[in-house]
Protein backbone atom coordinates (compact mmCIF):
# COMPACT_ATOMS: atom_id res chain seq x y z
CA UNK A 1 0.00 0.00 0.00
CA UNK A 2 1.14 3.73 -0.75
CA UNK A 3 0.24 6.29 0.92
CA UNK A 4 0.43 9.51 -0.98
CA UNK A 5 0.63 12.81 0.83
CA UNK A 6 -0.19 16.06 -1.15
CA UNK A 7 0.13 19.36 1.04
CA UNK A 8 -1.57 22.32 -0.45
CA UNK A 9 -0.98 25.30 0.65
CA UNK A 10 -3.41 28.67 0.05
CA UNK A 11 -1.71 31.59 0.61
CA UNK A 12 -2.46 35.12 0.15
CA UNK A 13 0.14 37.22 0.23
CA UNK A 14 0.64 40.98 -0.91
CA UNK A 15 2.49 43.40 0.70
CA UNK A 16 2.54 46.53 -0.95
CA UNK A 17 2.31 48.25 -4.22
CA UNK A 18 5.48 47.52 -5.65
CA UNK A 19 6.13 43.49 -4.66
CA UNK A 20 4.04 41.72 -5.48
CA UNK A 21 3.96 38.18 -3.02
CA UNK A 22 2.22 35.36 -4.63
CA UNK A 23 -1.49 35.22 -4.05
CA UNK A 24 -1.62 30.93 -3.64
CA UNK A 25 0.79 29.07 -2.43
CA UNK A 26 1.62 25.38 -3.53
CA UNK A 27 4.26 22.61 -2.60
CA UNK A 28 4.68 20.08 -4.87
CA UNK A 29 3.57 16.86 -4.44
CA UNK A 30 5.23 14.76 -1.22
CA UNK A 31 4.80 11.22 -2.57
CA UNK A 32 8.00 8.51 -2.26
CA UNK A 33 7.99 5.39 -1.32
CA UNK A 34 9.27 3.73 1.75
CA UNK A 35 11.66 0.87 0.33
CA UNK A 36 10.63 -2.80 0.53
CA UNK A 37 12.81 -5.32 2.37
CA UNK A 38 11.95 -9.01 2.54
CA UNK A 39 10.79 -10.38 5.77
CA UNK A 40 9.82 -6.51 7.08
CA UNK A 41 6.66 -5.83 6.26
CA UNK A 42 5.23 -5.51 9.58
CA UNK A 43 8.01 -2.97 10.18
CA UNK A 44 7.63 -1.24 6.72
CA UNK A 45 3.45 -1.15 7.95
CA UNK A 46 4.04 0.55 11.33
CA UNK A 47 6.48 3.08 9.22
CA UNK A 48 3.70 3.70 7.33
CA UNK A 49 1.22 4.31 9.27
CA UNK A 50 3.39 6.08 11.99
CA UNK A 51 6.57 8.19 10.64
CA UNK A 52 5.05 9.54 7.61
CA UNK A 53 2.73 10.93 10.53
CA UNK A 54 5.11 13.99 10.86
CA UNK A 55 7.25 13.61 7.90
CA UNK A 56 8.06 12.89 4.40
CA UNK A 57 9.84 9.41 3.79
CA UNK A 58 13.08 10.95 2.59
CA UNK A 59 13.68 12.15 5.68
CA UNK A 60 14.85 8.25 6.30
CA UNK A 61 16.00 7.94 2.19
CA UNK A 62 18.67 10.46 2.95
CA UNK A 63 20.03 8.63 6.21
CA UNK A 64 23.70 7.52 5.39
CA UNK A 65 23.58 4.01 3.95
CA UNK A 66 24.06 0.97 6.30
CA UNK A 67 24.17 2.36 9.37
CA UNK A 68 22.56 -0.65 10.98
CA UNK A 69 20.38 -1.49 14.26
CA UNK A 70 21.92 0.80 16.92
CA UNK A 71 21.44 4.10 14.29
CA UNK A 72 17.87 3.22 13.57
CA UNK A 73 17.12 2.55 17.16
CA UNK A 74 18.55 5.55 18.19
CA UNK A 75 16.29 7.30 15.52
CA UNK A 76 12.85 5.60 16.33
CA UNK A 77 13.44 6.82 20.21
CA UNK A 78 14.49 9.97 19.47
CA UNK A 79 11.16 10.27 17.68
CA UNK A 80 9.32 8.57 20.46
CA UNK A 81 10.62 10.53 23.61
CA UNK A 82 11.81 13.67 21.82
CA UNK A 83 9.17 14.44 19.21
CA UNK A 84 7.15 12.45 21.44
CA UNK A 85 5.50 10.25 18.15
CA UNK A 86 2.37 8.29 19.83
CA UNK A 87 4.65 4.81 18.40
CA UNK A 88 4.01 2.00 20.59
CA UNK A 89 6.89 -0.46 21.87
CA UNK A 90 5.84 -3.20 19.43
CA UNK A 91 5.68 -0.92 16.60
CA UNK A 92 9.06 1.27 17.86
CA UNK A 93 10.34 -2.34 17.58
CA UNK A 94 9.23 -3.38 13.87
CA UNK A 95 10.15 0.15 12.72
CA UNK A 96 13.89 0.47 13.45
CA UNK A 97 13.97 -3.24 12.44
CA UNK A 98 12.97 -2.54 8.95
CA UNK A 99 14.77 0.55 8.79
CA UNK A 100 18.00 -1.04 9.98
CA UNK A 101 17.28 -3.71 6.73
CA UNK A 102 15.96 -1.53 4.50
CA UNK A 103 17.97 1.40 4.85
CA UNK B 1 2.41 27.50 17.17
CA UNK B 2 -0.44 27.06 14.47
CA UNK B 3 -2.85 24.45 15.05
CA UNK B 4 -4.13 21.56 12.78
CA UNK B 5 -7.33 23.76 11.33
CA UNK B 6 -4.76 25.67 9.94
CA UNK B 7 -3.47 23.06 7.18
CA UNK B 8 -5.26 21.73 4.69
CA UNK B 9 -3.35 18.46 4.03
CA UNK B 10 -5.10 15.77 1.96
CA UNK B 11 -3.94 12.06 2.17
CA UNK B 12 -4.84 9.96 -0.35
CA UNK B 13 -3.95 6.21 -0.55
CA UNK B 14 -3.50 4.69 -3.64
CA UNK B 15 -4.53 7.69 -5.61
CA UNK B 16 -2.13 7.86 -8.43
CA UNK B 17 -3.49 10.83 -10.50
CA UNK B 18 -3.00 13.16 -8.14
CA UNK B 19 -0.06 15.17 -7.93
CA UNK B 20 0.96 13.81 -11.53
CA UNK B 21 -1.00 16.89 -12.85
CA UNK B 22 0.88 19.33 -10.42
CA UNK B 23 3.04 21.59 -13.15
CA UNK B 24 6.13 21.79 -10.29
CA UNK B 25 6.50 18.21 -10.16
CA UNK B 26 9.79 16.90 -9.60
CA UNK B 27 10.61 14.94 -13.13
CA UNK B 28 12.22 11.66 -12.32
CA UNK B 29 15.29 13.01 -14.47
CA UNK B 30 15.87 16.08 -12.72
CA UNK B 31 18.12 14.64 -10.34
CA UNK B 32 21.98 15.23 -9.19
CA UNK B 33 24.01 13.28 -6.79
CA UNK B 34 25.87 14.68 -4.05
CA UNK B 35 29.26 13.23 -3.56
CA UNK B 36 28.48 11.12 -0.41
CA UNK B 37 26.24 8.26 0.59
CA UNK B 38 22.74 8.14 -0.39
CA UNK B 39 23.17 11.76 -1.85
CA UNK B 40 20.61 10.93 -4.90
CA UNK B 41 18.74 14.65 -4.81
CA UNK B 42 15.66 15.58 -6.90
CA UNK B 43 15.71 18.90 -8.11
CA UNK B 44 12.64 20.52 -7.82
CA UNK B 45 10.93 23.89 -8.67
CA UNK B 46 8.61 25.32 -6.20
CA UNK B 47 6.57 28.62 -6.65
CA UNK B 48 9.24 31.71 -6.39
CA UNK B 49 11.84 29.41 -6.82
CA UNK B 50 14.37 27.75 -9.47
CA UNK B 51 14.70 24.17 -9.26
CA UNK B 52 16.33 23.28 -5.75
CA UNK B 53 17.94 20.69 -4.76
CA UNK B 54 15.42 18.78 -2.35
CA UNK B 55 16.75 17.35 0.70
CA UNK B 56 12.78 16.48 1.71
CA UNK B 57 9.58 17.60 1.12
CA UNK B 58 7.41 17.39 3.76
CA UNK B 59 8.46 19.60 5.49
CA UNK B 60 10.45 21.55 2.73
CA UNK B 61 14.04 21.68 2.76
CA UNK B 62 15.75 22.55 -0.41
CA UNK B 63 19.56 23.19 -0.90
CA UNK B 64 20.77 25.86 -3.05
CA UNK B 65 22.93 24.34 -6.39
CA UNK B 66 26.57 25.17 -5.26
CA UNK B 67 27.18 26.79 -8.91
CA UNK B 68 24.73 29.60 -7.70
CA UNK B 69 27.41 31.16 -5.30
CA UNK B 70 29.50 31.81 -8.72
CA UNK B 71 26.94 33.97 -9.43
CA UNK B 72 27.78 36.84 -6.82
CA UNK B 73 28.10 37.72 -3.63
CA UNK B 74 24.68 37.78 -3.07
CA UNK B 75 22.24 34.92 -3.03
CA UNK B 76 18.85 35.36 -5.26
CA UNK B 77 16.06 34.86 -3.14
CA UNK B 78 14.58 32.60 -5.73
CA UNK B 79 17.86 30.41 -4.92
CA UNK B 80 18.41 30.95 -1.14
CA UNK B 81 17.82 27.78 0.60
CA UNK B 82 14.86 26.47 2.84
CA UNK B 83 15.03 24.39 6.27
CA UNK B 84 12.01 24.05 8.33
CA UNK B 85 11.48 21.86 11.06
CA UNK B 86 7.84 20.93 11.58
CA UNK B 87 5.08 20.21 9.29
CA UNK B 88 2.58 22.40 10.08
CA UNK B 89 3.15 25.46 7.81
CA UNK B 90 1.06 28.42 8.09
CA UNK B 91 -1.49 28.06 5.45
CA UNK B 92 -2.56 31.21 4.82
CA UNK B 93 -0.87 34.72 6.08
CA UNK B 94 -2.16 38.37 5.42
CA UNK B 95 -0.63 40.75 6.22
CA UNK B 96 -2.91 43.20 6.54
CA UNK B 97 -4.27 41.14 9.59
CA UNK B 98 -0.87 39.85 10.13
CA UNK B 99 0.34 40.87 13.67
CA UNK B 100 3.50 40.19 15.58
CA UNK B 101 2.72 40.14 19.66
CA UNK B 102 5.52 41.21 21.62
CA UNK B 103 4.89 40.01 25.17
CA UNK B 104 5.83 38.38 28.61
CA UNK B 105 7.92 40.60 31.14
CA UNK B 106 7.19 43.56 29.64
CA UNK B 107 5.61 46.86 30.65
CA UNK B 108 3.25 47.19 27.63
CA UNK B 109 2.33 43.97 25.64
CA UNK B 110 1.81 45.18 21.98
CA UNK B 111 0.65 43.54 18.38
CA UNK B 112 2.07 45.20 15.88
CA UNK B 113 1.04 44.95 12.38
CA UNK B 114 3.73 44.71 9.09
CA UNK B 115 2.65 48.48 8.43
CA UNK B 116 3.85 49.48 12.22
CA UNK B 117 6.88 47.59 11.82
CA UNK B 118 7.15 49.55 7.90
CA UNK B 119 6.98 53.26 9.67
CA UNK B 120 9.66 52.45 12.39
CA UNK B 121 13.08 53.39 11.38
CA UNK B 122 14.24 50.93 8.70
CA UNK B 123 18.04 48.88 8.85
CA UNK B 124 19.83 47.22 6.70
CA UNK B 125 22.62 44.54 6.05
CA UNK B 126 23.86 41.86 4.30
CA UNK B 127 24.33 38.52 6.01
CA UNK B 128 25.18 35.25 5.41
CA UNK B 129 22.39 32.75 6.62
CA UNK B 130 23.84 29.12 7.32
CA UNK B 131 22.48 26.14 8.46
CA UNK B 132 23.88 24.95 11.40
CA UNK B 133 24.37 21.25 9.70
CA UNK B 134 25.35 22.62 6.10
CA UNK B 135 27.96 20.38 4.63
CA UNK B 136 26.53 17.83 7.46
CA UNK B 137 26.79 14.41 4.40
CA UNK B 138 30.48 15.01 4.44
CA UNK B 139 31.27 14.45 7.88
CA UNK B 140 33.25 11.33 8.84
CA UNK B 141 32.09 9.01 10.49
CA UNK B 142 28.51 9.81 9.30
CA UNK B 143 25.92 11.10 11.51
CA UNK B 144 22.12 11.33 11.62
CA UNK B 145 20.55 14.70 10.34
CA UNK B 146 19.61 16.68 7.05
CA UNK B 147 22.13 15.30 4.79
CA UNK B 148 23.57 18.53 3.63
CA UNK B 149 26.03 19.02 1.01
CA UNK B 150 27.73 22.90 0.72
CA UNK B 151 24.95 24.79 -0.34
CA UNK B 152 22.85 24.91 3.21
CA UNK B 153 23.83 28.82 2.86
CA UNK B 154 23.10 32.24 1.26
CA UNK B 155 24.01 35.96 1.60
CA UNK B 156 20.93 38.65 1.59
CA UNK B 157 20.91 42.01 1.85
CA UNK B 158 17.98 41.96 4.21
CA UNK B 159 15.82 45.20 5.17
CA UNK B 160 13.62 45.67 8.57
CA UNK B 161 13.72 47.21 11.93
CA UNK B 162 15.89 46.61 14.66
CA UNK B 163 14.44 44.37 17.47
CA UNK B 164 16.02 46.63 20.13
CA UNK B 165 13.33 49.31 19.10
CA UNK B 166 10.65 46.95 18.56
CA UNK B 167 11.43 45.52 22.13
CA UNK B 168 11.88 49.13 23.79
CA UNK B 169 8.51 49.86 22.36
CA UNK B 170 7.05 46.93 24.78
CA UNK B 171 9.40 48.42 27.59
CA UNK B 172 11.43 45.68 28.76
CA UNK B 173 11.06 44.91 32.58
CA UNK B 174 13.87 44.87 34.89
CA UNK B 175 15.32 41.06 35.31
CA UNK B 176 14.59 40.48 31.96
CA UNK B 177 16.83 37.88 31.11
CA UNK B 178 16.09 36.15 27.73
CA UNK B 179 14.13 36.83 24.47
CA UNK B 180 12.17 34.05 22.85
CA UNK B 181 10.65 33.56 19.12
CA UNK B 182 8.08 31.71 18.11
CA UNK B 183 7.39 31.53 14.02
CA UNK B 184 3.91 30.83 12.53
CA UNK B 185 4.67 26.80 11.83
CA UNK B 186 4.38 24.59 14.60
CA UNK B 187 4.18 20.87 14.30
CA UNK B 188 1.48 18.26 13.08
CA UNK B 189 0.68 16.67 16.89
CA UNK B 190 0.75 18.71 19.61
CA UNK B 191 2.98 16.84 21.74
CA UNK B 192 6.09 17.81 19.44
CA UNK B 193 7.75 20.86 20.95
CA UNK B 194 7.20 24.06 19.12
CA UNK B 195 10.60 24.96 17.21
CA UNK B 196 11.23 28.35 19.78
CA UNK B 197 14.22 29.72 19.73
CA UNK B 198 15.57 32.16 22.19
CA UNK B 199 18.55 35.30 22.63
CA UNK B 200 20.16 36.69 25.70
CA UNK B 201 18.82 40.36 26.37
CA UNK B 202 21.59 41.83 25.77
CA UNK B 203 21.96 40.23 22.04
CA UNK B 204 18.40 41.02 21.56
CA UNK B 205 19.25 44.47 22.33
CA UNK B 206 22.25 45.05 20.72
CA UNK B 207 21.53 46.85 17.97
CA UNK B 208 22.36 43.91 15.20
CA UNK B 209 19.26 41.67 15.37
CA UNK B 210 16.79 42.85 12.93
CA UNK B 211 12.92 41.76 12.13
CA UNK B 212 13.38 41.98 8.46
CA UNK B 213 10.24 42.01 6.06
CA UNK B 214 12.99 42.51 3.14
CA UNK B 215 15.22 40.33 1.21
CA UNK B 216 17.61 41.89 -1.46
CA UNK B 217 14.98 44.43 -2.33
CA UNK B 218 11.64 42.21 -2.30
CA UNK B 219 9.34 40.78 0.01
CA UNK B 220 10.40 38.06 1.59
CA UNK B 221 9.80 34.90 -0.22
CA UNK B 222 7.17 32.72 1.51
CA UNK B 223 9.69 29.75 2.07
CA UNK B 224 12.21 32.29 3.56
CA UNK B 225 9.97 33.17 6.27
CA UNK B 226 7.37 35.95 4.86
CA UNK B 227 6.22 38.49 6.23
CA UNK B 228 8.99 38.83 8.81
CA UNK B 229 11.29 36.97 10.19
CA UNK B 230 14.64 37.03 12.59
CA UNK B 231 17.46 38.30 11.03
CA UNK B 232 20.59 37.33 13.31
CA UNK B 233 23.99 38.63 12.33
CA UNK B 234 26.70 36.28 12.59
CA UNK B 235 24.57 33.22 14.29
CA UNK B 236 23.76 29.91 12.74
CA UNK B 237 20.39 30.21 10.84
CA UNK B 238 18.64 27.94 13.28
CA UNK B 239 18.11 31.87 15.39
CA UNK B 240 16.97 32.76 12.04
CA UNK B 241 12.99 32.10 13.02
CA UNK B 242 10.93 32.23 10.00
CA UNK B 243 7.13 33.64 10.11
CA UNK B 244 7.60 35.43 13.23
CA UNK B 245 4.47 35.64 15.37
CA UNK B 246 5.44 35.63 18.97
CA UNK B 247 8.28 37.73 20.81
CA UNK B 248 8.13 36.88 24.74
CA UNK B 249 10.51 38.54 27.09
CA UNK B 250 11.33 36.02 29.87
CA UNK B 251 12.72 36.37 33.33
CA UNK B 252 14.92 33.14 33.38
CA UNK B 253 16.21 31.13 30.65
CA UNK B 254 14.32 29.55 27.99
CA UNK B 255 14.07 25.76 28.83
CA UNK B 256 12.24 24.61 25.41
CA UNK B 257 13.59 21.64 23.75
CA UNK B 258 15.10 23.60 20.82
CA UNK B 259 17.64 25.35 23.02
CA UNK B 260 17.92 22.81 25.82
CA UNK B 261 18.46 19.96 23.98
CA UNK B 262 18.86 20.93 20.30
CA UNK B 263 21.51 22.96 18.22
CA UNK B 264 23.95 22.15 20.86
CA UNK B 265 27.75 21.86 20.51
CA UNK B 266 30.58 20.36 22.56
CA UNK B 267 31.81 22.70 25.35
CA UNK B 268 35.76 22.91 24.05
CA UNK B 269 37.31 25.33 21.75
CA UNK B 270 37.17 23.61 18.92
CA UNK B 271 33.80 22.78 19.43
CA UNK B 272 34.51 19.08 18.17
CA UNK B 273 35.08 16.08 20.14
CA UNK B 274 37.22 12.61 19.31
CA UNK B 275 34.95 11.08 16.21
CA UNK B 276 32.45 8.81 17.62
CA UNK B 277 32.94 9.86 21.16
CA UNK B 278 29.43 12.17 23.01
CA UNK B 279 30.93 15.64 24.80
CA UNK B 280 31.25 15.67 28.26
CA UNK B 281 29.60 19.13 28.27
CA UNK B 282 27.20 21.36 25.84
CA UNK B 283 26.33 25.19 25.10
CA UNK B 284 24.22 26.51 22.42
CA UNK B 285 25.28 26.88 18.78
CA UNK B 286 26.62 30.58 18.02
CA UNK B 287 28.49 32.18 15.67
CA UNK B 288 29.24 31.17 12.45
CA UNK B 289 33.40 30.01 12.22
CA UNK B 290 35.23 30.80 9.02
CA UNK B 291 34.80 29.38 5.92
CA UNK B 292 35.91 29.35 1.86
CA UNK B 293 35.03 28.31 -1.40
CA UNK B 294 36.43 28.19 -4.67
CA UNK B 295 33.15 28.46 -6.68
CA UNK B 296 33.31 28.50 -10.61
CA UNK B 297 35.45 25.04 -10.55
CA UNK B 298 33.80 22.13 -9.27
CA UNK B 299 35.56 18.85 -8.09
CA UNK B 300 36.56 16.81 -11.54
CA UNK B 301 36.57 19.64 -13.73
CA UNK B 302 39.03 20.15 -16.56
CA UNK B 303 40.86 23.36 -17.37
CA UNK B 304 43.46 23.93 -19.84
CA UNK B 305 46.86 23.72 -18.91
CA UNK B 306 48.56 27.43 -17.79
CA UNK B 307 47.46 30.30 -16.20
CA UNK B 308 43.64 29.08 -14.03
CA UNK B 309 41.78 32.12 -13.35
CA UNK B 310 39.93 30.67 -9.49
CA UNK B 311 37.15 32.78 -8.14
CA UNK B 312 34.83 31.73 -5.05
CA UNK B 313 33.80 33.46 -1.54
CA UNK B 314 34.67 33.15 1.88
CA UNK B 315 32.84 34.62 5.56
CA UNK B 316 32.88 34.30 9.25
CA UNK B 317 30.82 35.39 12.08
CA UNK B 318 31.30 39.15 11.95
CA UNK B 319 34.94 39.85 12.29
CA UNK B 320 35.45 39.77 8.71
CA UNK B 321 37.66 38.11 6.16
CA UNK B 322 41.26 38.96 6.37
CA UNK B 323 42.30 36.98 4.05
CA UNK B 324 42.10 34.28 1.76
CA UNK B 325 45.19 31.86 0.40
CA UNK B 326 45.11 29.18 -2.53
CA UNK B 327 47.58 26.03 -2.30
CA UNK B 328 48.04 23.52 -5.10
CA UNK B 329 50.54 21.45 -2.90
CA UNK B 330 49.07 20.20 -0.15
CA UNK B 331 49.37 23.34 1.38
CA UNK B 332 52.77 23.51 1.49
CA UNK B 333 52.71 26.85 0.49
CA UNK B 334 50.12 29.30 -0.29
CA UNK B 335 49.59 32.31 -2.62
CA UNK B 336 46.96 35.22 -1.35
CA UNK B 337 43.94 36.10 -3.36
CA UNK B 338 42.33 39.46 -4.28
CA UNK B 339 39.51 39.98 -2.13
CA UNK B 340 36.50 41.98 -3.99
CA UNK B 341 33.68 44.43 -2.48
CA UNK B 342 33.46 44.90 0.70
CA UNK B 343 29.41 44.46 1.36
CA UNK B 344 30.18 44.26 5.64
CA UNK B 345 31.41 42.03 7.86
CA UNK B 346 28.55 39.82 7.74
CA UNK B 347 28.78 39.17 4.07
CA UNK B 348 29.79 36.71 2.02
CA UNK B 349 33.11 38.34 0.84
CA UNK B 350 34.55 37.78 -3.31
CA UNK B 351 38.01 36.54 -3.79
CA UNK B 352 39.83 35.83 -7.45
CA UNK B 353 43.15 34.32 -7.94
CA UNK B 354 45.10 33.05 -10.64
CA UNK B 355 47.41 30.04 -10.47
CA UNK B 356 49.67 28.48 -13.33
CA UNK B 357 48.61 25.02 -13.64
CA UNK B 358 50.63 22.29 -15.54
CA UNK B 359 49.04 19.28 -17.51
CA UNK B 360 47.80 16.85 -14.76
CA UNK B 361 45.80 16.42 -11.51
CA UNK B 362 46.00 19.57 -9.59
CA UNK B 363 44.08 19.34 -5.93
CA UNK B 364 43.54 23.29 -5.13
CA UNK B 365 43.05 24.08 -1.27
CA UNK B 366 41.50 27.16 -0.24
CA UNK B 367 41.56 28.71 3.00
CA UNK B 368 40.45 32.38 5.14
CA UNK B 369 41.51 33.57 8.17
CA UNK B 370 39.37 35.95 9.96
CA UNK B 371 40.16 39.05 11.48
CA UNK B 372 39.87 37.71 14.57
CA UNK B 373 42.70 35.88 14.01
CA UNK B 374 40.89 32.29 13.13
CA UNK B 375 41.37 30.38 10.22
CA UNK B 376 40.54 26.80 9.10
CA UNK B 377 41.49 23.19 9.56
CA UNK B 378 43.22 21.51 7.40
CA UNK B 379 41.51 18.33 8.61
CA UNK B 380 37.99 18.26 9.25
CA UNK B 381 36.61 18.22 13.07
CA UNK B 382 33.78 15.99 14.33
CA UNK B 383 31.07 16.46 16.51
CA UNK B 384 28.13 14.43 16.97
CA UNK B 385 25.09 16.62 15.37
CA UNK B 386 27.51 16.92 12.24
CA UNK B 387 27.43 21.25 12.88
CA UNK B 388 30.30 23.47 11.79
CA UNK B 389 32.05 21.96 9.35
CA UNK B 390 34.84 24.24 8.23
CA UNK B 391 37.54 22.21 7.18
CA UNK B 392 39.97 23.56 4.50
CA UNK B 393 38.09 23.16 1.43
CA UNK B 394 39.56 20.41 -1.87
CA UNK B 395 38.99 21.14 -5.10
CA UNK B 396 40.47 18.28 -7.99
CA UNK B 397 40.96 19.57 -11.02
CA UNK B 398 42.73 18.43 -14.38
CA UNK B 399 44.87 20.17 -16.25
CA UNK B 400 45.41 19.39 -20.05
Amino acid sequence: MSIRCHIVLMVSLWAGATTAAPLDYALPDAYSELRSSAGQEVGRTAAQGNCLTCHSTDYIAMQPPGKGKAFWDAEVTKMIKVYHAPIDEADGKAIAAYLADAY
Amino acid sequence: MAGLDRRQVLMRAGLAAIGAGLPFRAAAEDRIALPFGNGARALVRYPGKRPLIQLTSRPPQLETPFSVFDEGAITPNDAFFVRYHLADLPLAIDPETYRLEIKGHVERPVALSLADLKRMAPMEVVAVNQCSGNSRGFVEPRVAGGQLGNGAMGNARWTGVSLKAVLDAAGMKAGAVQVAFDGLDGPVIPETPDFVKALTVDHARSGEVMLAWGMNGQDLPFLNGFPVRLVVPGFYGTYWVKHLGAITVLDRPFEGFWMKSAYRIPDTPCACTEPGKAPAATVPIARLNVRSFVTNLSDGAKVKAGPTSLRGIAFDGGSGVARVELSTDDGRTWIPAELGQDLGRYAFRTWTATTELGAGMHAIRVRATAKDGAGQPMEPQWNPPGYMRNVVETTRIQAA
